[in-house]
């Protein structure tokens, strides 16, 4: 078992997996190590994290490592074959209209966007799962905070993450030993922290899957794998294997020395030494195929690297491609008894598609000119933040509480002496009044590490207008018919953007700082495009109704009962908790009932 | 200067328009491969394998001279332009992407018209001028809100060409020294800022 290709495939697999980031890689982590036989399908190249660019600097970077449009987020970010476009493999929007556009980032390479994703892992609280119970929109779950919480605590002991408990209302407080400890603040962040409170603005530490010491290899595996002594050996033996953080280097290259997760340092090193997992990568699946009961009976997929077309079977299929993606399976695995698409007898395969509500504004702080030098790399991304603090003039009553919105976000925080880059020491000329010359290097050295940025993520309603389908019209270079996306904010979403630039811009003021630019007080240009944040979830939403939604309560398809989908399509909301972590919990939990049934020969 | 070579600068002036159309006089790229979805992040990218280059000797001259008035050597640290961040410019307005093909028009045409200015003024190409002279240029130029109706152009490609300067040099061993960035090396703990820090501002 392990890598192997169309040609070297076993016969007999259990489960097969399509996609191998946070939810491929804890769906199949969960089975293997639970005994099940797993396939899963990469339709990226093989990924390993000894290939991060750590140490670089941009100086050594063609372009001093600026984003290009084939590399969008810098030269060193671990993103592979990815972006907001992909070669051959085109996505369209419905519409023209500016604010009615989707962008979808993608990334294929094994891990996904858990490469380079911002390691934040953030636990939605009880009103997330029941929106609608609470203010009357959007959707509710059919679980609540209590079903899930089992496996949050387990995600968090499995890959790491630091944070504290607060005590903050639908902030979730972790159990005693969940948790790795925060790491010191950087001083701009206290700064933040110091002037937030006199507007009310709370700033407590993030979570974050980051090894802030190494985890405990004696104590976890008993408590993620009771019961499963060869599971509880081999997870122990991959703690260990695991460096803790050496505060440094941006965790968006990746992490050679798997201080912070990402599926291919996490996930998938147990469940290959399980033997019970076989990974074909440049295999990009397209259909689910059905047998003549009505069953998943496989998955046909094309090997990227001969172009041939190849089928796999197996008891029971999974989806975790991404909540676009796996949306883009189901319709196209067309059949007579699924005209519309597989598992759409509601019509609800790929509505209510969902991003994050985005805002951000930068400041500019005279007390942090000039400091002593000191090394501010710390665990990399944010050492704090501020969870959502006006919950109190929302619920039922959220128009009467004078704010226009009905949910909440919460506050990113970007400060310190980092590595320059190829902006270091730009666009300074409203500080500078222009100087060059001698007088410029000494206004850098003022200027270097004085600014700091907030990045707003907020919550979206699903609504109607945001939706993706099958273009009648396109296919891939592969011969895969595309999405086609269909995108609206509501008022909820950019009355929040607008609510975020203000804020923004009053603790700054706060601080004593200058804004730079200007607040942007017109939500709908202060809202980052669609899909731009990269928390795409919704498209197949669980529900206690099979006639309004797609999977039930354990990912599990209500029409085809050996098919679920683990990755971010079953949110029937999009708390401003940016949602790895939970889609990690609930494809644990999937992924237990699935080995469940199997055992019970159910499936 | 003698004659001969002010009569050619006046005469080069007087040819040279204030500020030629964006685009209309500036040759377009050699196509180039580009970075591409999937490069070697660990390899070490040697200028113009990538893309072809841009620059001819006086350009690149023009653009040398320029880096180091912008950014000069001093008690802390070199020059940009002896640290050949020129060099940089080249390769970023030569690569086969949209923003750097905004920024090749800016940066061509601001080179042209700077030597002729230096011409019109001073009889030289801009490399060949005087310190002095140099400053009496930038000083018209250095700031898009305080530039005269014929400057206004020409500041918009300073401010752009200082941007890719400071981004040039702050990226080199040297520039990142000059900042005193002390982060980017492993270390078993993270205290958070020292005490001093904080006692400035002002923080717990």
């Amino acid at each position: 078992m392990g890598f192997v290709t169309p040609r070297t495939l076993a016969g007999d697999y259990d489960v097969i997996v399509v996609g191998s980031g946070a939810a491929g890689g804890q769906t199949a982590y969960t089975l293997a190590l639970e005994g099940v036989r797993v396939l899963m399908l990469e339709a990226g190249r093989r990924y390993d994290v000894a290939e991060s660019p750590m140490f670089r600097t941009y100086g050594e970077a063609p372009l001093r490592g600026s984003g290009t449009p084939d590399k969008p987020f810098g030269f060193y970010d671990a993103t592979i074959d990815g972006g907001w476009t992909v070669p051959g493999e085109p996505y369209h929007s419905a519409s023209s209209s500016p604010d009615e556009q989707f962008m979808w980032w993608r990334a294929r390479m094994l891990g996904g966007r858990t490469n380079h994703w911002g390691r934040i892992a953030l636990r939605n609280g009880p009103y997330d799962f029941k929106p609608r119970t609470r203010d009357g929109l959007g959707f509710d779950w059919p679980i609540g905070y209590d079903e899930l919480a089992p496996w949050y605590d387990k995600v968090e002991m499995l890959i790491g993450v630091y944070g504290s408990n607060e005590g903050l209302e639908n902030t979730p407080d972790s159990p005693e030993g969940c948790l790795l400890p925060a790491p010191a603040a950087r001083v701009g962040e206290r700064l933040i922290r110091q002037r937030a409170a006199t507007l009310g603005v709370p700033v407590v530490p993030i979570h974050r899957a980051v090894l802030t010491r190494k985890l405990d290899h004696q104590r976890i595996p008993a408590l993620l794998h009771p019961g499963n002594e060869r599971a509880q050996r081999l997870v122990a033996a991959d703690m260990q294997a695991r460096s803790a953080c050496f505060w440094a280097t941006p965790c968006g290259r990746g992490c050679s020395i798997r201080a912070t997760y990402q599926s291919p340092a996490v996930h998938l090193p147990p469940a290959l030494a399980s033997g019970n997992l076989d990974i074909v990568c440049d295999a990009m699946a397209y259909e689910v195929t059905l047998d003549a009961r009505g069953k998943a009976s496989g998955v046909r997929f094309v090997d990227k690297t001969t172009g041939r077309h190849e089928a796999v079977t197996a008891r029971a299929v999974v989806l975790a491609a991404s909540a676009c993606e796996s949306v883009r399976i189901l319709l196209n695995s067309k059949s007579a008894a699924f005209p519309d698409g597989l598992a759409n007898s509601s019509g609800k395969v790929g509505r209510y598609i969902m991003d994050t509500v985005g805002s951000d504004l930068e400041g500019q702080i005279p007390l942090l000119e000039d400091l002593p030098p000191h090394n501010e790399d710390g665990a990399g991304g944010s050492h704090l933040y501020a969870p959502w603090w006006l919950y109190g003039r929302q619920g039922r009553d959220w128009e009467k509480g004078g704010l226009g919105f009905a949910r909440g976000y919460h506050i990113e925080l970007g400060t310190g002496r980092r590595m320059p880059g190829a902006d270091t020491g730009a666009q300074l000329e409203w500080l500078t009044r222009g100087s060059y010359g001698r007088r410029f290097k000494e206004d850098v050295r003022r200027y270097y590490g004085s600014f700091v940025s907030f990045s707003g993520r907020g919550e979206m309603i699903p609504n109607e207008h945001s939706y993706c389908e099958i273009d009648p019209h396109a296919k891939d270079k592969w011969g895969i018919p595309v999405l086609r996306f269909h995108w609206r904010w509501s008022a909820h979403e950019t009355r929040q953007a607008a609510h975020m630039q203000k804020t923004f811009a009053d603790i700054v003021d706060a601080m004593g700082g200058k804004v730079v630019g200007r607040p942007e007080p017109d939500g709908a240009k202060a809202i980052a495009p669609g899909g731009s944040i990269i928390h795409e979830v919704g498209g197949a939403l669980m529900g206690a109704d099979p006639k309004r939604s797609v999977t039930n309560a354990w990912c599990q398809t209500w029409d085809v009962s050996n098919l679920f989908v683990t990755d971010g399509a079953p949110f029937p909301s999009n708390a401003d908790k940016n949602p790895t972590l939970t889609i990690m919990a609930l494809a644990w939990r999937a992924a237990d009932h699935i080995a469940q049934r199997l055992r019970r020969k159910e499936i | 200067m003698d004659r001969r070579d002010t009569l050619r600068w006046m005469l080069a002036a007087a040819a040279a328009p204030a500020w030629r159309t964006a685009g209309a006089a500036v040759a377009a790229p050699r196509a180039g491969k580009g970075i591409g979805t999937d490069p070697d992040l660990r390899a070490a990218y040697e200028r113009g394998t990538l893309w072809p280059l841009t620059f001819t000797a006086a350009q690149s001259r023009c653009a040398a001279a320029l880096c180091g008035v912008i950014i000069p050597a001093d008690e802390r640290s070199p020059g940009a332009d002896e640290l050949g961040v020129h060099e940089f410019i080249d390769e970023w307005i030569s690569a086969p992407y949209p923003d750097q093909r905004k920024d090749r028009d800016v940066v061509l045409e601001g080179l042209a018209w700077i030597d002729a200015e230096a011409g019109r003024r001073f009889g030289h190409a801009f490399a060949e001028l005087a310190p002095e002279q140099q400053q009496a240029i930038c000083d018209d130029i250095c700031w898009v809100e305080q530039a005269g109706h014929r400057f206004v152009k020409p500041a918009k490609f300073f401010a752009l060409f200082r941007d890719l300067t400071a981004g040039g040099f702050y990226t080199t061993p040297e520039g990142t020294k000059d900042l005193r960035f002390a982060g980017n090396v492993a270390s078993e703990n993270f205290d958070g800022p020292p005490a001093a820090v904080l006692k400035i501002v002002g923080v717990s």
